[in-house]
């Protein structure tokens, strides 16, 4: 009997036996990490569907005959740059994110304002990026569940366009992008209150950059989901 | 109780040594930079020149997004240094999204013969 009473307590000392965080990660930083999990399954059923739309489909609008503009400086013959742009621009900002987890592990307040207004600062380029890439696609003729007229569609497909997959390219496009350009809107509000934070030395108080840590992670998720998107919209 | 505060400051101080320093930081921008020009390299020259087909172009893309995923996911949300039962929390289920993604391409080639459009 006493032996088994030793052995309960034995097993009571390891990290999974309640009482403490066997991720040993605080509470919000691990529900962050589980909220993201879930953002990631919407993201995925999205994108799977789209994979699965685009793979069953006989023609889809080429990539590099649909994105092959720079909005007011070149109108053909540019495919990818643009998007180029944005994605340097996403990568970059989650670069001076991870500057500013760096320097709020030395409680370094100024670079940590300096990164995060960086990071903002991106975040809103890309936001621009963005609607001048969907306003030159608007001003092609596509909508959610408008599509351009057939002289405009012969330019777009390699081969005979199809109008039912132009369709489904517009609106897969515009709802991913769009869902994808809510998320960084909302990253970038989140930024800039954790920012006016920082500045008013609410975490100097409390003596951790933790929330820093908790957005950033939430800023390059949004990075990590434009990896996939542009991957899937401009690339394959 | 006090103990364990011991044991969580502990580990942060410890998890500070091999943690993101400046010089990693770029290292992992420089990867995924590298591996974004290696992608446009393929998708602006070696397939419209026609040395990579678009059947072999396709998953040599997915791969290498995985790639940046990973040095994503790993240093910048900083996941290689937490505790292995966090990762596998965080890894495990998104390993089922990638058998969906199977699944349903697989399926979708066979909806192809379906279509009346």
């Amino acid at each position: 009997m006493s032996t088994t009473v030793s052995q309960i307590d034995e097993v009571k000392t390891t990290p999974w036996a309640g009482g403490r965080s066997p991720f040993a990660v605080e509470y919000g930083k691990m529900m962050m990490w589980f909220f993201l999990l879930s953002d990631a399954f919407t993201f995925s059923s999205l994108l799977i569907s789209y994979g699965a739309l685009r793979f069953s489909s006989n023609a889809w609008p080429a990539p590099d005959l649909v994105f092959q503009s720079v909005p007011g400086m070149i109108e053909h013959g540019a495919p990818l740059v643009f998007v180029g742009l944005m994605t340097f621009i996403l990568i970059m900002s989650s670069v001076t994110m991870v500057l500013a987890v760096e320097a709020g592990h030395r409680n370094a307040k100024k670079e940590v304002v300096g990164w995060m207004i960086g990071t903002i600062i991106g975040g809103l380029m890309f936001l621009g990026c963005q609607a001048l890439e969907w306003s030159h696609l608007h001003s092609e003729g596509f909508w959610w569940g408008a599509i351009p007229n057939m002289e405009t569609l012969k330019e777009l497909f390699h081969g005979a366009p199809s109008t039912t997959y132009a369709h489904q390219f517009a609106n897969l496009f515009f709802t991913i992008t769009g869902f994808h350009g809510f998320h960084v809107f909302s990253g970038v509000v989140i930024n800039i209150i954790i920012t006016i934070n920082v500045l008013m030395g609410t975490y100097e108080k409390r003596g951790s950059y933790l929330m820093v840590e908790k957005v950033g992670l939430y800023w390059h998720f949004v990075d990590l989901v434009w990896v996939f998107v542009f991957t899937f919209f401009y690339l394959v | 109780m006090s103990s364990e505060t011991i044991h969580t400051e502990h580990h942060d101080e410890h998890a500070e040594h091999d943690t993101m320093t400046k010089k990693r930081i770029w290292n992992v921008f420089f990867i995924l930079l590298g591996i974004t020009v290696v992608e446009f390299i393929i998708a602006l020259w070696l397939v419209p020149a026609g040395h990579v087909k678009v059947t072999l172009a396709n998953p040599i893309y997915i791969v290498l997004t995985l790639c940046k995923a990973f040095f994503i996911v790993a240093y910048f949300m900083h996941l290689k240094f937490e505790r292995i039962g966090l990762v596998f929390a965080i890894i495990v289920p998104v390993l089922f999204i990638i058998g969906l993604i199977l699944v349903l391409t697989n399926e979708s080639h066979h909806w192809i013969d379906l279509r009346s459009f």
